[in-house]
């Protein structure tokens, strides 16, 4: 196998560029930008290297490229990295969005007098910790770069953020994602004072499950009201729409795209295999708030007057969809979660860039403020309606094959559910369609011929960045087969902990079935 | 008559404070014969020689993991003055601690001729006070601390209630003299000088009615006597329980718990600067060195009898400190009360008893050096010549002096615990001792408590980046080397122990057993 330590670089790459970039001098804002994007181009390189050196056979161990460096031995704390399928997913979801999101923020700091160097070394640590929290097979590591990437999000959204509440979203965003995190650490020190001292994920999940039931559960109410919190699932949601509303559009197509996948990941990654007994116990529960916040965010969406809010309440009912297919515990509908991460990342990340296009040009969110504005600007009217089109899953899309298979998993398990969030896609239709006509079609908003800018359709700069992205998601909604096949090992391991029986997977991958049968 | 058996002395034992004290005295004698314009260099360098001197006493002894006791006759230990493990990594962190804030009292560069004035009591302006502020400030202040200092490292090593008392007071009355004499805002120096003597003296009062009941239940003040007493006594437990109850009084107003904090925000504000830091470092760790000592080795066989009023105070301490803290719209009221929460999941340390002193200690030192370092920038902020402490003042720090708000912003990311700080470290460590003792409730109320008191640390945070300048906004004056080498090590040791807190947990590990428990 691959000997270089290509997960570390991962890690460090765009830490050392965060570095390196906070120290250029602040009237060189081209210098700066240029670095950034080449540091976040090496991790989409790295990140090339490790997708074709990854084994994508159904024997292959559950994590690949594992490095490990002891660090801190008194709490079994070592730099410890590995990568399944569906961390690849992510992996590759960030480091393909976070120059695409740096290219999008490009031009958008020469208005305001803000340091260009510091926000752009800004995103680099943020891209840092977000890699890291996927890459992680420590749990005390984990916790760590879960809780280290509020610092460089919260300035990004409370410095450079658009909108009068931007300092409020971000220390609210910051507070409860904060609570989360401590709830979570008293639950981590928990979990490490009753299994005699181990943050090793590998060595944890080998491990028997804990026998204590109740234990389980507080476990996994610590762990999972901060990953609730982090997706964010209702009724946790409140901060996300303030924070996507007041975040710079790039900022939030990572902060929605990217980050908020950490909660949805870690709950496959953590909850399911630490707390199984404990998931079971709670699933009802989670599809219960699953399919509220589906429909409960949709209907809020509708009712949305502000662009970048109404996207936000948009993902909080995507990430019900998520929900539902994690916690159905079946092949297709888990399978379907995973890649709705990707493909939301994808839909949702290319449509807060366009809508970031437009408030750029109309230095408004507001949807009254627009009407009738594709007469002038066609080509970006045209991929917003792209970008619409793909979040409520149009087949041909890349998120109609997840929702479906969430959907399809759902059906097999619990109809009831299945059906109540059926609706939430005709509710998607409602709030897409309707934004989109309220925005672009229909009788002109005289206001709008007053500002120039909003007559310049897409640069070159706009096109080059949102192109992979249009690509993708087309491509992806073709020919999803790779992803299925890139996330199916690693789902079946994870699943194993519910069914209890490897479902595809040779039971000598998956330890912790064998220590099951050997009782 | 036989002859008395002769007393056997451990000088070398003793040596850390015996280095100290004679230190304070050489300073005193430098009052008298040095010259006004020389006596700032010499002290200074008498104060930091002899605590350097003194801590490398401390490693030689630790080093050897020396156990023992400093008096002994015939063999049989007396229990005045215990050098274990806990007594000196106390004294080592006191006297770590203690250099630092020297340092940030001999800062002269901000002011010209320091904080202090050696005659407080001179009416501001009149003709006596312009010629004293023409001098180049008082210098009495460095062997006060040192004598403060002393009282400390003896206080932590006090194995029984006498010897404690005495280090008490020892420690108390040059901190009184301290906080009021200020060279700025001289009657609120004043007045927190007047009221923490007052109920300093009231909780002194407590402790020696406190000490008197255990020795009417115990037959002795010492420690580990009232230990085997709390099973063996014939004698009314209600004299325990008065007992216990006052000497508890007297040393958590000391530790600013609630409700004996009152004092905290008010002192901690009309103090100078500089003695506050000193107060919320050093004192910090003196007075939870005598509460570990007092519960570990005193009273642990009468846990029961405590458990259920010590747990009320370290919750009402938790909560109380941190919604306090949110309303405080002055910088040094805000750290007076996050001062008071931290107060509070030491005491957490406490209650959990044998398995937590290890990581209570460890805490002890990371939060002393992040909260000198924090009043530190505090003290370089300035409107003029004097401290700009309201926070409105404070807004757009970042724009005008970026190096002092970073700075800045690492300490209050450390006090709210954040990973890659010693903030992250301690609590961690704190929690999971709690954790195996079976606090679970406790820690639960810590935690709710640290995410308040992130929402006011987080404010300063949005103030001096997110918050637009005023126009006469304060300058930061360059710190001299004294006062930069105090943030520079404050800052250091925050991010020291937050990535590499290994080499100290071994430390308070191989150091957390008391003699005589």
């Amino acid at each position: 196998m691959n000997e270089l330590p290509l997960l570390s670089a991962l890690v460090a790459v765009p830490l050392i560029g965060a570095v390196v970039v906070a120290s250029i001098r602040r009237e060189q804002a081209a210098a700066a930008r240029w670095t950034a994007l080449a540091f976040s181009g090496a991790v989409a390189v790295i990140t090339a290297l490790v997708a074709v050196g990854f084994d994508y056979g159904p024997d292959a161990p559950w994590l690949q490229f594992t490095e490990s460096y002891t660090w801190i031995e008194n709490w079994d704390l070592s730099l410890s990295w590995g990568i399944d399928g569906i961390a690849l997913l992510l992996v590759a979801l960030t480091a393909g969005l976070t120059p695409i999101a740096m290219l999008a923020a490009w031009r958008d700091l020469d208005a305001v007098k803000r340091s260009v160097p510091a926000f752009f070394a800004l995103i680099l640590a943020l891209e840092a910790a977000m890699l890291a929290t996927f890459l992680a097979s420590n749990v005390l590591l984990f916790y760590f770069f879960f809780e280290a990437m509020l610092v460089p999000m919260y300035f990004l959204i409370g410095s450079y953020g658009t909108g009068p509440r931007r300092q409020y979203a971000a220390v609210k965003f910051f507070l409860y994602s904060l609570l989360g995190g401590l709830f979570m650490l008293v639950a981590v020190i928990a979990l490490w004072v009753n299994n005699g001292g181990v943050f090793d994920w590998q060595t944890l999940v080998e491990a028997e499950p804990m026998a204590d039931g109740s234990l389980q559960n507080w476990l996994f109410l610590g762990f999972f009201l901060a990953f609730a919190i982090k997706a964010p699932f209702f009724p946790f949601h409140t901060w996300l729409p303030d924070a996507g509303g007041a975040a710079p559009a790039a900022v939030a197509a990572l902060l929605v795209g990217v980050m908020d996948k950490i909660g949805t990941f870690a709950i496959l990654r953590y909850c399911i295999p630490l707390f199984p007994d404990a998931t079971k116990t709670f699933a009802p529960w989670v599809i219960g708030m699953s399919v509220i916040g589906v429909l409960y965010a949709a209907f809020v969406a509708i009712g949305q007057t502000d662009l970048k809010r109404l996207v936000a309440y948009t993902s909080i009912a995507h990430f019900g969809f998520i929900g539902i297919g994690i916690f159905a515990f079946t092949q297709a509908s888990a399978t379907g979660a995973v890649l709705y991460m990707f493909n939301h990342g994808l839909a949702t990340g290319l449509l807060f860039i366009v809508v970031g296009f437009l408030t750029f040009r109309r230095g408004s969110a507001q949807i009254t403020d627009y009407g009738g504005a594709a007469k002038t600007l066609p080509l970006l009217a045209g991929i917003f309606l792209f970008a619409g089109l793909a979040s409520l899953s149009l087949p041909g899309t890349a998120p109609f094959i997840s929702e479906f298979l969430v959907l399809f998993g759902a059906f097999t398990d619990n109809e009831p559910v299945a059906v109540l969030a059926t609706l939430g896609i005709i509710l998607a239709a409602a709030y897409v369609l309707w934004m989109y006509q309220r925005t672009m079609q229909g009788d002109r908003n005289p206001a709008l011929d007053e500002v120039p800018a909003m007559k310049r359709d897409l640069t070159v700069r706009e096109k080059a960045l949102v192109a992979p992205l249009v690509i993708a998601i087309l491509g992806f909604g073709f020919f999803p087969q790779p992803l299925i096949d890139a996330v199916g090992p690693a789902v079946d391991n994870t699943l194993v902990f519910i069914t209890g029986e490897p479902q595809t997977a040779p039971s000598d991958n998956v330890p912790a079935a064998e220590g099951v049968s050997n009782e | 008559m036989n002859e008395a058996p002769a007393l056997q002395i451990d000088w070398g034992g003793l040596a850390p404070m015996i280095i100290v004290f004679v230190a304070a005295f050489l300073g005193l004698l430098v009052e008298a014969v040095v010259p006004k314009g020389k006596r700032l260099v010499v002290q200074v360098s008498l104060a930091v020689a002899a605590l350097a001197g003194s801590f490398a006493a401390v490693a030689v002894l630790l080093n050897d993991d020396t156990n023992t006791t400093a008096f002994s006759i015939e063999g049989v230990r007396l229990g005045s003055v215990v050098l274990d493990g806990p007594g000196l990594f106390l004294q080592g962190t006191i006297a770590v601690l203690s250099v630092i804030a020297i340092l940030l009292l001999a800062e002269r560069r901000t002011v010209k001729g320091g904080d202090f004035v050696a005659e407080a009591a001179v009416v501001a302006d009149s003709a006596a006070d312009k010629a004293q502020s023409r001098e180049p400030g008082a210098t009495e202040i460095f062997p006060l601390t040192l004598f403060a200092v002393g009282g400390m490292m003896m206080f932590v090593t006090a194995g029984d209630l006498l010897t404690m008392f005495v280090a008490l007071e020892m420690l108390s009355l040059p901190l009184y003299l301290l906080c009021g004499l200020a060279k700025r805002r001289r009657l609120i120096s004043q007045e927190a000088a007047l009221k923490y003597f007052l109920l300093g003296a009231f909780a002194s009062a407590f402790y020696v009615y406190g000490m008197a009941m255990l020795y009417g239940f115990a037959g002795t003040v010492d420690l580990a006597g009232i230990n085997q007493a709390g099973i063996s006594s014939d004698e009314p437990r209600m004299l325990l329980y008065i007992g216990v109850a006052m000497i508890a009084v007297a040393m958590l107003f000391k530790a600013a718990a609630v409700p004996f904090h009152m004092w905290t925000p008010d002192v901690y504000t009309g103090a100078p600067t500089p003695v506050t830091a000193l107060m919320a470092g050093c004192v910090k760790v003196a007075a939870f060195g005598g509460l570990l000592r007092v519960f570990n080795v005193g009273l642990s066989s009468s846990a029961w009898d405590w458990h259920l009023i010590l747990t009320v105070i370290a919750v009402a301490t938790m909560i109380g400190g941190a919604i306090f803290a949110v309303t405080q719209r002055n910088i040094k009221r805000l750290l007076a009360y996050s001062s008071i929460a931290n107060a509070g999941y030491l005491l957490v340390g406490v209650i959990a008893l044998g398995d937590a002193v290890g990581s209570t200690m460890f805490y002890l030192a990371a939060y002393g050096f992040t909260v000198i370092a924090a009043f530190a920038v505090v003290s370089l902020v300035r409107d003029g010549d004097e401290e700009a402490t309201h926070l409105a003042r404070w807004a757009g720090l970042g724009k005008k002096s970026p190096g002092t708000a970073v700075v800045f912003t690492i300490l209050m990311l450390a006090l709210a615990g954040l990973p890659f700080t010693s903030g992250f470290s301690a609590k961690f460590s704190l929690f999971a001792a709690a954790l195996q003792a079976d606090e679970l409730g406790l820690v639960i109320v810590g935690v709710v408590s640290s995410a308040i008191l992130a929402f006011p640390y987080l404010r300063v945070v949005v103030l001096l980046w997110l918050n637009e300048p005023a126009p006469d906004a304060p300058t930061v004056n360059l710190p001299s080397p004294m006062a930069g080498t105090v943030v520079a090590a404050g800052v250091a040791a925050t991010l020291i122990l937050g990535f590499a807190p290994g080499f100290l947990l071994d430390i308070v590990d191989q150091a957390s057993t008391f003699l005589g428990t």
